[in-house]
């Protein structure tokens, strides 16, 4: 029976190789800011927890399986044995040791690294102190770039950002049309970005160097690009990159947001050198374009008893989504049912993200 | 000239020639496989005469081993497809690096990947498991059939036909680009216009009406067929993993159904449920379609759970150990099925609580799910395996499933899930369990049950090779997934830019063409097996000495299963029943009364197919009139009050006396 | 394998040698259809309870609903369900044309709700209160619309019952259709009050 042992074989040799390979290349296992730290030391944790029992349980397996072949007329053959009291408690309080431990880690963990809660600590050695400020970062995840808000320096990027080493992050994270999500695996966790909803998400990096950004939640055709460069830069860097980004960035006014929103697929890293008051607040409320309104002002309608049956016109007001765009488009609909084949595809040449026929219908808003 | 068009919308609705992709290379390809196939098919059909044997024995047929069958079937073509379309991810993956676009572009490639995900679960996984379940229930409980045997065509039917209406979008028009969940906002009307969604929602839709009817035709079957002796706790393994599962789909399908009705509305009339604007909230979409998701996963896995506790109790030739903390887990893991939906999306900003709640309730499932592995474990403890194929499934599937369980359990902590979710660990754990758990469960009982479906064995030669190539394969291409998930490399991308990621994309490139040469070997060993079937013919009708009651009767078993109900003494009856001296009856046979044939499930469910099809191209004429169809023949078939005969005694003589023949002939 | 070994110390019975009637599993299976049902309408007031309050700056429940047409309704709804039981009498009885008089009554009952329930859609939609006007009016008319449509179902299958009694009489199997559709009736009006109660009521008066 040589089969149970290369099928040991790989089942040895594989988390083998995980445990080595985690040194190099493995960002989830090697991260550089201490929320992702300390989520990949519960992924180590939890590992070595649970294989407590699935060690004894593969090689147990496998040692049955030969011991008690066919073959082997000198194992114990009983075939009325089929219950033990004892080995029962046993093959239910073992599983239920660790999952208490577990749990017990999951519960405290959960609470401590909750995305919404603020930081306590930069890294494991030092907590943080009053006089270093945080910085805050809003998020806007577009079809198919990210827009970054800088509030406290009054400028924005697109598809590049950048923060000073060891300065607790606030992100505020929404998005323009579908669910995206934003992620940073070197900094920390993911979180969804969704459209008219604020998300948070509290981080800090470590040590300085470029990393990867991107979305993790599938969001359409340009979902693969969506993708951005987060720079850890010690203060002085991180001043010189604002200074860079007022230097040489435009204005983003609504009409420029308006234009930027519609889809695009590998959009260049923009930079905006002021932004218009209130313009990620009237993102997330969705009520950039003119004559819209606001999420937060319909919610407070809403809470007060509606607005009665009066109130026809604030339904144009409120429409975001632009569901009727393939009568837009033309008699017969063909071309909107077929965003893919009849028109150019939006994964073909970007054409700078703007002026894209009404294929995807993101960019309706005509009412 | 603008008469002419508006006739023509009205006649098509949206479908026209622009709907055919007769410009896409792979498509036009498959398609000419497809259809020379399909003609070839039908040619040899016709050739032999078929048609007719084909309609009245098997499509119109009530008989439970047959529907079972027929599901098998479905379920076994459908993975073809869905494993092409992995290949495709596979190759796609492995090429696309260095600015190469490889060879599937965006459009294409979301289209695959949403397929295969709805393929696998709906049309290969349900149809498996529910084959399975339908074959072997009635014969293990003692029954004649199950307790609507029509009801049991029709949800057949209506499976096949979400099945063809999946298939047609291969070819007219589009499938949804959304992910098999379809979360909104992205699958509304707003952001996928076109008819993608629409195919993806019939669908589920049609092939859901066939599934919840089935859950409740078993369930009843389970509660009210049993033989006499037959109390709960005496059922076979297999047998109360399909009552749970069954409650399960009674209790999550219609869930589904009205989650996807709601979706359907935002589309066809535009309310607003999911919509961004106008008050709809998407959140609640991902929240209930998970609160059926989650059961799902156990609807699937817990039969296989059940296959192999039946496998493993035979091939140890040894009581099953813990029967009732088997029992008891199974109900458990059905009970606690309902409440982990939340850990899908920790990373949606529920509060720290909430995420930690779901996370835990999470974990304590796997206490449960960690007694059954003990329990198969110490079954084989003083047993005597024989390692036939179905045993090595099993092995190969307690060394597997347990990775695939920790990696779960390490998934369920929600800190832990943030820099996990979404990314390819995810997507290697979930097959590590479905391929794993499932998939291996459903392979080790084709290779137990075949005997007892087609009167011989299967191949034991090609049967491992495949088992081999699967278990190998298994490794090689989701083991390389994982690292890449540490890699932080997140699912549905379809185009890469860091090179150092390429090798491992290679890597799990050539697993899945060593699952291709498992799947092949499992193609060969069928047409092998029936090729050599005089040699591997099974005369006893308890070819692995088994220990219940579908052991009992001849392979393949008679139209009436069993010529006098059995009495039940014990939960392995048949092993009881030979330890104790059973001598099977040869004298006083009487009628047996049967439920007849009808072709009326067929038709429902070829109409419902028009219907879906018609409401997908918006060719409203056709809904009307094929709705008014489906509501006609329904009442029809009520006044139909002739619906049983009797298998007169002499026929079931002439069948026993022909089974005492050749059991005498073997002795 | 088969019967070679004897053992003549007492042999269990391992089969009945009479015909084995296994107890009907109709009523059974229609009560689970029925809970697949139930949880369907479960979905439907969860959406409603979620979305009930999201107006999109339009009008409330307290703007658009008359509690008096809904409670003539309820009412209606309830006639029905009570001659339905008159129906049920009558048929242990065996008396096949009162039954089909009651069961004749309860149709129209059904169908009064039904044109009632139509007026006031038809109403709300002239008002531009139409089921794409917020997410609590899509709720709405979905919750509502979906319980009339089972009414809708029941009326078209009583009357096919009625034909079918008509024709065959009061057989067993008719019984149990019957008794099928009893089931049908009373449980929607269970769901009827549930939505009188929690989108109407409280919707109103919440």
């Amino acid at each position: 029976m040589p089969k149970p042992f290369s099928l040991a074989r790989i089942s040895i040799v594989l988390p083998l190789m995980l445990a080595t390979l985690s040194g190099c290349d493995m960002v989830v296992m090697a991260p550089s800011g201490d929320i992702a730290v300390q989520q990949r030391d519960l992924i180590v944790i939890s590992t070595v927890l649970m294989l407590l029992i699935i060690v004894p349980v593969i090689c147990l397996t496998l040692f049955f399986a030969w011991r008690y072949r066919q073959s082997n007329k000198a194992a114990t053959y009983d075939p009325e044995w089929h219950h033990s009291t004892g080995l029962e408690v046993i093959i239910w309080s073992a599983p239920l040791a660790i999952i208490i431990a577990l749990g017990a880690i999951t519960w405290v963990s959960t609470h401590k690294l909750d995305p919404y809660r603020p930081l306590d600590r930069i890294d494991a050695a030092r907590p943080v102190s009053g006089e270093v400020k945080p910085i805050t970062v809003e998020v806007v995840a577009l079809d198919w770039k990210w827009l970054f808000f800088y509030p406290d320096y009054g400028i924005a990027t697109v598809n590049e950002m950048a923060a000073p080493v060891d300065v607790p992050i606030n992100f505020k994270l929404t998005a323009s049309s579908v669910m995206n999500s934003f992620y940073v695996p070197a900094l920390a966790g993911m979180i969804y970005t969704m459209p008219g909803m604020e998300t948070k998400l509290h981080a800090v990096i470590n040590k300085a160097g470029d990393y990867e950004g991107f979305s993790s939640n599938y969001s359409g055709d340009g979902f693969s690009h969506m993708r951005f460069k987060f720079h850890g830069l010690d203060q002085a860097g991180f001043d010189q990159w604002v200074a860079q980004v007022k230097q040489n960035g435009t204005a983003l006014n609504r009409d420029a947001y308006l234009k930027l929103e519609k889809p695009s697929v590998k959009e260049p890293v923009r930079y905006y050198a002021s932004v218009d008051d209130g313009l990620y607040e009237a993102v997330l409320n969705m009520c950039v374009r003119e004559g819209q309104m606001c999420m937060k002002d319909m919610m407070h309608i809403d809470m007060m008893g509606g607005a009665g049956v009066e109130s026809q016109e604030n339904r144009a007001k409120l429409q975001h989504d632009n569901r009727h765009a393939d009568q837009a488009s033309g008699e017969g609909g063909t071309a909107a049912t077929f965003p893919d084949t009849g028109n150019p595809s939006h994964s073909e040449e970007p054409a700078e993200g703007v002026e894209e026929p009404a294929t995807m219908n993101h960019d309706g808003h005509q009412m | 000239m603008f008469g002419n068009t508006s006739l023509t919308h009205f006649l098509f609705g949206r479908l026209s020639w622009e709907a055919i992709p007769y410009h896409e290379p792979i498509l036009v390809v498959t398609f000419a496989v497809v259809a020379l196939g399909g003609l070839a098919l039908l040619a040899l059909i016709t050739k032999y005469r078929l048609w007719g044997y084909l309609w009245h024995e098997w499509f119109t047929s009530v008989d439970h081993k047959k529907i079972g069958i027929m599901y098998i079937i479905l379920a076994i073509i459908m993975l073809l497809r869905g494993f092409s379309d992995a290949v495709m991810m596979r190759i796609q993956q492995a090429i696309a690096f260095n600015g190469s676009e490889g060879y599937l572009p965006p459009h294409h490639y979301d289209q695959v990947f949403t397929a295969h995900g709805v393929i696998m679960i709906f049309f290969v996984a349900m149809p498996f498991v529910t084959g399975f379940m339908n074959y072997v229930v009635p014969l293990q409980i003692g029954a004649r059939d199950v307790s609507f045997p029509f009801l049991n065509n029709f949800s057949f039917w209506m499976t096949t036909a979400g099945a063809i209406i999946i298939m047609m979008s291969l070819f007219v028009g589009e499938f949804a680009r959304t992910g098999w969940l379809a979360y909104p906002p992205l699958s509304g009307a707003a952001y996928s216009p076109g008819v993608g969604v629409d195919y993806y929602i019939w669908g589920l839709q049609v092939a859901g009406v066939g599934t919840t009817l089935s859950g409740i035709n078993l369930i009843a079957t389970i509660v009210k067929m049993r033989a006499p002796g037959m109390t709960f706790m005496k059922m076979p393994v297999f047998t109360w993993t399909s009552l749970c599962t069954n409650i399960l789909i009674v209790a999550t399908f219609p869930i589904l159904t009205a989650t996807l009705a709601l979706l359907s509305l935002d589309r066809y009339v535009g309310t607003n449920f999911f919509t961004n604007d106008l008050g709809g909230n998407p959140m609640m979409y991902i929240n209930l379609i998970w609160i059926w998701g989650h059961p799902e996963v156990y609807i699937l896995v817990l039969p296989a759970f059940g296959i192999f506790s039946e496998v493993v109790a035979t091939f140890c030739g040894k009581r099953l150990f813990g029967y009732a903390s088997m029992v008891y887990a199974t109900c458990v893991i059905m009970i606690l099925s309902y409440l982990v939906w939340l850990h899908h999306f920790f990373t949606m900003g529920s509060g720290a609580s909430v995420n930690a709640f779901f996370g835990i309730t999470t974990m304590i499932i796997s206490i449960p799910t960690g007694a059954k592995m003990f329990n198969w474990l110490f079954t084989m403890y003083r047993g005597r395996i024989r390692y036939d194929v179905p045993m090595l499934w099993t092995v190969g599937f307690m060394v597997t499933f347990v990775i695939g369980g920790m990696t779960g359990v390490m998934l369920a902590i929600p800190p832990a899930d943030f820099v996990l979710h979404n990314s390819l660990f995810l997507i290697a754990h979930f097959h590590n369990v479905i391929i794993g758990g499932v998939l291996f469960g459903l392979l080790a009982g084709v290779n137990y049950w075949f005997p007892k479906a087609f009167g011989y064995r299967l191949d034991p030669f090609w049967g491992k090779l495949s088992f081999w190539f699967w278990q190998i394969g298994f490794f090689v291409a989701f083991m390389p997934l994982y690292v890449l998930g540490l890699m932080g490399v997140t699912r549905r991308v379809s185009q890469f830019e860091d090179p150092s990621l390429q090798i491992w994309f290679i890597i799990a490139a050539v697993g899945a063409f060593l699952i291709a040469l498992g799947i092949l070997a499992f193609i060969v060993q069928l047409v092998v097996s029936f090729l050599r079937r005089d040699e591997l013919r099974d005369t006893t009708g308890d070819p692995w000495d088994g220990r219940t009651l579908e052991w009992s009767t001849s392979s393949p078993p008679p139209d009436y299963n069993f010529a006098f109900t059995p009495v039940v003494h014990d939960h392995d009856s048949w092993y009881d029943m030979k330890s104790r001296g059973y001598e099977r009856p040869l004298t006083g046979f009487r009628p047996i009364h049967m439920p007849k044939n009808t072709g009326t499930g067929i038709i429902l469910a070829g109409i419902s197919t028009v219907l879906a099809f018609a409401l997908i191209w918006y060719i409203w004429w056709l809904a009307a009139l094929s709705f008014i169809a489906i509501v006609a023949v329904s009442i029809g078939h009520t006044f139909n009050y002739h619906r049983d005969f009797f298998i007169p005694a002499d026929t079931v003589v002439a069948t026993e006396e022909a089974r005492t023949k050749t059991l005498a002939e073997r002795t | 394998m088969s019967a070679t070994q004897v053992q003549e110390t007492e042999k269990p019975q391992f089969y009945l040698t009479e015909e084995h009637h296994p107890e009907n599993s109709t009523m059974l299976g229609f009560w689970i259809y029925l809970m697949s049902d139930c949880l369907i309408f479960a979905v439907l007031f969860a959406t409603h309870g979620v979305l009930g309050r999201s107006y999109a700056a339009g009008p409330s429940p307290a703007d658009l609903f008359d509690l008096g047409l809904v409670a003539f309704n309820t009412a209606m709804l309830l006639l029905s369900s009570i001659t339905y039981g008159f129906a049920m009498l009558q048929m242990e009885r065996g008396a096949k044309m009162e039954t089909l008089v009651w069961l004749a009554v309860t149709g129209l009952f059904g169908a009064t709700f039904l044109g009632v329930e139509l007026y006031e859609f038809h109403h709300l939609i002239l008002e531009g209160a139409g089921p794409t006007r917020s997410a609590f009016l899509s709720s709405f008319f979905t919750l509502v619309g979906t319980h009339g449509l089972h009414v809708t179902f029941g009326t078209i299958w009583l009357i096919t019952l009625m034909m079918q009694v008509g024709k065959h009489g009061l057989t067993p199997e008719n019984r149990r259709r019957l008794m099928c559709l009893s089931m049908f009736w009373h449980f929607l009006d269970v769901i009827w009050i549930g939505v009188f109660s929690f989108v109407y009521l409280l919707g109103v008066l919440g």
